[in-house]
């Protein structure tokens, strides 16, 4: 019996992306379901009750749901190219990051009012400082790394490609420059090499 | 000036159920470590130091090098020790449900629960108190008929979940609601991982929580 693998999501979310890099990454064969929010499939419904969102990895009938949780669990079922480091504090290290980049840059809910998203969509100063400190524990955390976590694309970079192409389209949109090159030189050196990958490119949806 | 001579440093705070959650992972592997109460209102060099991007506690030191948010702390401990008591299941599918509802429980719970102690009592109330029911319900759900939610063990989940219980008495009292009726299932639970005396060491007597959060309340100027 073959791996039978779904995944549920969406392509132009970025936790769905974030999944879809991390098959790619480790060459899993999947099938994609792209849903539609406003008509949840019976399937998504049944598969994550609790949540009712995306991404869903379905594999061989048995579901996981919430992005960090499953890109855990690719890395634990498919050992080749792993994406969390192996030392324990090193791997500390990357999900203390991921869960800073998601509770602080990627909550695009109403009511999360500190994100680098709400930056961008607001002219409330206190927000917009507060992103740019985010922002920079990020730069600082780079330092002069290829990657975030060495050279190789681990965990934190997947997460982090919200950074490398949302952000992006989101200040083009809204015409704030939050990410400049001069302030964080090396986030937006980062952000270049990030999106020069081969499988990133494959798996990030065009700017439109 | 602060020593770092011990192995094991935790910065703590006694009523944070974040706190708690290493305490019992620590106390789990039969670690030995030195316990720094922080005044959360005066946060020590220390903690600016090891936590400066949340400047919060817990956060456990291990040789001089800081783990911060609770579960990724417990993970990292489980990790690190890993020859005694393991908390995490060894199958990746196992691992991913715990993972799972202990994220579960930091979105929801927490964040309904504070509604009770820390604000006024309103039309919101009502919708609250169903809201934390429902999320118990469903948690109940998850344990069935287990001993643990880690199945015949205490693990992950149940170190995720179990402090919050030291909170349910200054829950009910304020928010004016009780949980054994709704949930006896999960109160069973509770009991039964209170007498693991790892548990019972490392979480406060719930009418110190309701005392601590009646004065803090006065701070706050919620009545």
């Amino acid at each position: 019996m073959g791996e039978e693998v779904k995944l549920l999501g969406l392509k132009r979310s970025p936790y769905s992306c974030r999944v879809e890099i991390a098959l790619k990454v480790k060459g899993i064969e999947y099938e994609f379901i792209e849903e539609d929010l406003s008509n949840k499939s019976p399937m998504l419904l049944e598969y994550n009750s609790v949540h009712k969102k995306v991404p869903v990895l379905v594999h061989n009938g048995r579901a996981i749901a919430e992005s960090l949780v499953i890109l855990e669990y690719i890395d634990e079922t498919w050992k080749d190219t792993p994406i969390l480091p192996r030392d324990p504090y090193d791997r500390a290290m990357a999900r203390f990051w991921v869960k800073f980049i998601d509770e602080k840059a990627l909550h695009p809910s109403i009511d999360c009012t500190h994100s680098v998203y709400k930056a961008c969509t607001t002219q409330d100063e206190e927000v917009i400082e507060e992103a740019y400190g985010d922002v920079e524990f990020l730069e600082t955390e780079l330092n002069d790394k290829r990657f975030f976590s060495g050279e190789s694309i681990g965990l934190v970079n997947i997460v982090v490609n919200f950074v490398g192409l949302w952000l992006g389209v989101i200040q083009e949109v809204r015409g704030v420059e939050l990410l400049n090159k001069e302030k964080f030189p090396k986030l937006c050196g980062w952000v270049d090499e990030f999106l020069g990958s081969s499988i990133v490119r494959e798996s990030l949806p065009s700017r439109e | 000036r602060a020593r770092m001579t011990a192995e094991v440093i935790l910065l703590d705070f006694w009523p944070s159920m974040y706190g708690m959650r290493v305490r019992v992972a620590l106390a789990e592997k039969g670690i030995e470590y030195e316990s720094r109460e922080e005044d959360l209102r005066n946060k020590s060099a220390l903690l600016l130091k090891m936590n400066p991007v949340h400047k919060k506690i817990p956060v456990l030191i291990h040789n001089g090098k800081p783990v911060c948010e609770s579960l990724v702390a417990v993970q990292y401990i489980d990790e690190t020790w890993k020859d005694k008591a393991p908390l995490l299941p060894s199958d990746p599918y196992g691992k991913a449900q715990a993972r799972f509802w202990a994220d579960f429980v930091d979105k929801k719970l927490y964040d309904i629960g504070r509604k009770f102690v820390w604000e006024k009592q309103g039309e919101e109330g009502e919708a609250a108190k169903k809201e934390f029911i429902d999320c118990l319900k469903l948690l109940e759900g998850e344990l069935g008929n287990k001993p643990y939610f880690g199945g015949e063990i205490f693990g992950y989940l149940d170190i995720a979940l179990i402090t919050f219980y030291s909170w349910f008495y200054a829950f009910e009292t304020f928010g004016n609601f009780s949980i054994e009726p709704e949930c006896p299932k999960l109160i069973e639970w509770c009991k039964r991982c209170m007498e693991k005396e790892t548990v019972s060491k490392s979480l406060p007597d719930p009418h110190k929580i309701h005392d601590f959060v009646t004065q803090y309340r006065k701070v706050l100027g919620v009545e």
